[in-house]
């Protein structure tokens, strides 16, 4: 075994979330993505395993290669040596309508059972407890990307049984990578534990979420970041230290 | 070629009224600061405020009191977190501000709706959302080919639309690069269009470039040369985004003592950009752009 398959014992939650968002990944993949942990999770990926894929920005930004982690996903640097930049009416009708996208990382204040996300409003719309921003592009890239993915950490308010808004569908939320564990629908679309974190139990989890929290029958083994997964990201991807703290 | 070049003050005077639909596109990139401070000091009115994302410059038009309706489809601050005049107005018991909602497929479709001259736009989105629910203009349509409902949108139709560039001869021919966002669209959908640019060119340059240009001066009632206009926000080639600002302006925000105490100094306190970024000493130099220059393409024939 290389040094470069070997996996670490000195990883950070944030950097295991990444290295497992990373790996869903494909080569060749038309990824439509936020800034944050998916952003780096998908720089990652095309320093390792999928050289090819293509990360798309609903600012328009197409083919992007940015040199610094973006804060906003309008940065200059996703301009500067991308393959092509193109109005937000094309991103929307020509690539996302036109199911040109396969990944969609979404996150949002809360998402529930079905993975419906709320990034819309905590309490009524009319009278909101607290007022978020709102859909953006979520709710077309939540009905036209292939595969929703979530990356976000687990939090009993954050997983209610049923968001109090529903800013995009979670028909296509195909994963959702937590702090914890990893949750996937189950044939009826309802999300399940289906792979536990070392060291963490079922009762943890279901202690972070607001319904009563089904697990698959057999809960797959969580592959963990190699040395090489973790090199990239705290010496090349994110010196900064921004998101993988 | 007709001279269309006026000053801020004189163009958002004659060319934005109160009670208009206000629109100042730009995704993120060429966001006109200065146009929006222009109408909090003019104190225009009862204005509706279109936007996809209302950004910091609507928040500082909501908290001066010049927006009675926002039409808008993300009120965030990038990366940061929360507009916060936006939520105290539409968390107030009642809200002090009327909203309306869309995504940002939904905006795009309603301006590319207003530049077509089309009464709608088609879009398939918004299946099993609450979004419709809650705003009521979100209708659908049997497609007479394959009998699929569609969502549809109403077009957008602006009184005045302000996009910010980096260049544009004196006749208001408009070249961007960079993000484009959906400023064409908003250029074609409204009635009057202001352009606030980084330089003035000549007509030669224009005609050099033609590809290069995003909107045509046909389209433009008004040239306004703002260097600095787009700041916080940022002009690709010219200078980067002020992710700093946006960091700090979370905590000017919060409170409505420090976010008038901004106001009062950088925007009733200036008559225009050049007054403003003389205040913000050091700026133009820390954020001045790294050159990459294209080579450009043979037009020949």
């Amino acid at each position: 075994m290389t040094a470069t398959t070997t996996a670490s014992t000195d990883y950070t939650l944030n950097e295991l979330m990444c290295v497992l968002a990373a790996r869903e990944i494909g080569d060749g993949d038309v990824v439509f993505v936020g800034i944050g942990l998916p952003n780096l999770a998908c720089n990652l990926a095309r320093a390792t395993h999928a050289p090819n894929m293509t990360l798309i920005y609903e600012s328009g930004a197409v083919g992007a290669v940015p040199d610094r982690v973006p804060p906003s996903i309008g940065d200059p640097a996703l301009v500067t040596g991308s393959l092509m930049v193109t109005s937000m009416s094309d991103i929307f009708q020509s690539f996302l309508q036109n199911g040109k996208i396969q990944i969609g990382f979404l996150g949002g204040a809360q998402v529930d059972k079905r993975g419906n996300i709320n990034t819309t409003a905590v309490g009524p719309y009319a009278s909101p407890k607290v007022r978020l921003p709102g859909s953006g592009g979520a709710c077309e890239i939540a009905q036209h990307a292939q595969r929703v993915l979530i990356v976000t950490k687990l939090d009993k308010r954050a997983f209610p049984d049923k968001v109090d808004f529903i800013t995009s569908n979670g028909k296509r939320v195909k994963k959702v990578i937590t702090n914890m564990g990893i949750l996937e629908p189950d044939e009826t679309g309802e999300l399940t534990l289906t792979a536990l974190y070392p060291g963490v139990t079922f009762e943890k989890v279901q202690e972070n979420i607001g319904w009563a929290l089904k697990k698959a029958p057999r809960l797959a083994e969580v592959a963990l970041p190699t040395a090489n997964e973790i090199d990239l990201l705290r010496n090349t991807l994110d010196p900064k230290r921004l998101h993988i703290k | 070629m007709k001279n269309k070049v006026l000053s801020m003050k004189d163009a958002v005077a004659s060319l934005v009224h109160d009670g208009d639909t206000v629109v100042i596109e730009g995704f993120t990139h060429l966001i006109c600061f200065a146009a929006g401070h222009e109408i909090i000091r003019q104190k225009k009115k009862n204005l509706t405020l279109a936007r996809l994302t209302p950004d910091l410059i609507y928040d500082q038009m909501i908290q001066a009191g010049v927006a009675r309706k926002l039409i808008f489809s993300w009120a965030g601050n990038p990366g940061v977190g929360s507009l916060h005049a936006f939520r105290r107005a539409v968390e107030a018991k009642p809200p002090t501000l009327e909203i309306e909602e869309y995504s940002h497929f939904g905006m795009v479709s309603r301006l590319s709706a207003g530049a077509a001259n089309l009464p709608f736009w088609p879009l398939k989105n918004y299946e099993g959302t609450d979004i419709p629910k809650v705003n009521p203009l979100i209708k659908s349509v049997q497609c007479p080919y394959t009998g699929e409902t569609l969502a549809t949108v109403p077009a957008l139709r602006p009184d005045v639309t302000i996009v910010h560039a980096q260049r544009a001869d004196k006749g208001g021919n408009t070249q961007v690069w960079g993000l484009m966002g959906v400023q064409k669209e908003a250029a074609f959908a409204s009635k009057r269009v202001i352009v606030v640019v980084e330089e003035l060119v000549d007509e030669s340059v224009i005609r050099q470039d033609p590809n290069r240009t995003l909107i045509p001066g046909l389209q433009v009632d008004a040239v306004v040369v703002e260097p600095f206009g787009a700041h916080p926000s940022y002009a690709q080639g010219y200078y980067d985004r002020d992710n700093d600002f946006y960091v700090a302006w979370d905590k000017i925000a919060r409170e409505e003592a420090s976010f008038r105490k901004y106001l009062d100094e950088f925007v009733y306190g200036v008559k225009d950009r050049a007054e403003y970024m003389a205040k913000n000493a050091g700026l133009a130099e820390k954020l001045k752009a790294k050159p990459q220059v294209c080579a450009g393409v043979d037009y020949g024939y």
